[in-house]
Formats: C-alpha cells, structure tokens, sequence
C-alpha cells in the first residue's frame, strides 16, 4: 500500500463544514479544538474556492523535526501521529506547520495550554486498537476498523478525498480530465514534496536559496 | 577473602544507587491498524490481522465511498 493522504478538490468545496462537524461528532473533540476547518479564500467574490484543512501527514513533516521531546511518529501508512504522554505542548510544532494543524486545548484557568491535539487521520494513538484510553486521548481508530477517515467519508460533495495515495490520485485525476480544470491540488507540494499539479514547475534563479 | 567480601557488599549496597534511564521515551510501537480493534464495530468483509485484506478493503472503500464516475457509471 502507498501513502495515506488527503485530496481536497477546491473544485467541489461548498463549505459546508460537514467534514468539521463529523470530526468532531466522531472524535469527541473539545470546544476551542478543530481538527479540521473549512477555509475560504477570496470569500464573497467571484470565483471563491475553499479548501478543507487539516494535518496533511506531511512526507518529511516539519512537527516532526522540530519537537524537542520527540513525540511524533509516522506509522507503516504513512500517517503522522503523536504521543499526548510525552507532548509538553510547547507549541513549536504550531508554529512549524504550514497547514496550521496543531492545535491547542486552553480550556484550563488562564487559558493554560494543554497537550497539543492534531487530525490523526482517523488512526488513533499509541495505546492499543479500539481501547477506551486511545478514544479519550486520541478518538477513533477508523483505520483499524477497515473504515477511512470520518471527514472524506461524510463530505457530501466528495470535495475530500482520503486513502490510500495511489487510489486517491487516481480519482483526483479521473475527475479533472472529465471537466479539464481544476488541477490544482492545494497543499500538496507542501506536504508531499512535488510540484503542484497543474502547475509548471518554476526554476529557482541561480544562488537562490532553497 | 576480607576483598571479595567486600566487594560483593559494595555491589549489593550501591545497586540501589542505580540511576535509572531518563532519556524521553515514546510508546512508538503502535500496533498496525490492520490488526484490527478486536470489537464487532468493524468494516466488513476483511479480515483483522490479514495485511492484505485490510488493504484491499480500504481500496474498494475508497473507490466505492469516493469515486462517484465508478459509483454512477
């Protein structure tokens, strides 16, 4: 099996925030906490397209090299998790990721920050399978109940596509050549190290920094 | 004699002063998701523990649950 990874096709978005609701339905997610969040850019106007953001478990994830305690860790599927027992919520790795997915509990007295909570792609944690103290911790483990992630599987529009990296493409791909646009998959070149689709691949001027 | 003897004091008195490890551990042996939860709220049609049935189930989930051409035509 490739990578799992997320698709979220800015073509079909209607931003209905159904993807937020179902995380925070399937996970129990505390209020102050979203996983997931709908972003509109250009909102009002014409042409406005919004995109459903969340942790992208990214190839070579910047959470990962910067937390000072090391409690991230990539499992066989490639999804990002992360320890809530070793997390001093710190808070570098929010500052690190470029999708904006670690978030903060504050729901203590002067808004003390708690462990860092974060999308974890419907996989859990490190505690065993289905365990009660994964659920609390983490929330559902859809993955090991032959499930995908709770957010693709409810979006109404199929704007978010999640799985298996190969099978995602394919559909992705399948759709923008029956409509010929929309190639753009937003966050991908970030997350996944390559060139936007769609997009020409632009040469960095000589003695630029990378 | 009187060496030994004291020797093997020493090694059972300081073995209480034995620091333990205190480099920052992580539980980053999370069991794969293809073992499944060992609960009935499952998917069906696989089997928990079966690599290969998992990965097959969550493909033919992803093109049936997110692929409307495959789904409709």
């Amino acid at each position: 099996m490739a990578r799992m990874k997320f698709v979220c096709d800015a073509e079909r978005c209607i931003e209905c925030n159904g993807c937020v609701t179902a995380c925070k339905n399937e996970h129990e997610v505390p209020w102050g906490v979203n996983r997931r969040r709908v972003v509109t850019l250009n909102d009002g106007a014409p042409g406005e397209k919004s995109i459903s953001v969340a942790c992208m478990h990214c190839s070579d994830a910047p959470c990962m090299a910067v937390c000072p305690v090391n409690c991230f860790y990539r499992t066989d599927e490639g999804v990002v998790l992360h320890d809530k027992d070793v997390c001093i919520g710190c808070g570098y790795c929010a500052y690190a990721c470029p999708f904006g997915a670690p978030q903060f509990p504050s729901a203590g007295t002067f808004g003390v920050r708690g462990k860092m909570d974060k999308c974890t792609f419907c996989a859990g944690g490190p505690e065993a399978n289905g365990s009660q103290a994964e659920f609390e911790k983490y929330g559902r483990n859809r993955l090991a109940e032959g499930k995908l992630p709770a957010c693709a599987e409810m979006c109404s529009t199929k704007a978010l596509i999640a799985g298996d990296g190969d099978v995602v493409a394919d559909i992705f791909r399948n759709r923008v050549l029956r409509r010929g646009k929309g190639a753009e998959v937003w966050g991908w070149g970030t997350a996944y190290g390559s060139k936007q689709a769609g997009q020409p691949g632009v040469a960095a001027p000589e003695g630029a920094k990378s | 004699m009187k060496h030994t003897l004291f020797t093997l004091l020493a090694v059972v008195a300081l073995s209480a002063c034995s620091e333990k490890p205190q480099a920052l551990e992580s539980n980053k042996y999370d069991s794969s998701a293809y073992t499944g939860t060992g609960k009935a709220f499952v998917a069906k049609d696989w089997k928990p523990g079966d690599k290969a049935s998992w990965e097959s189930q969550l493909k033919a989930r992803s093109q049936y649950g997110q692929n409307d051409y495959t789904r409709m035509n």
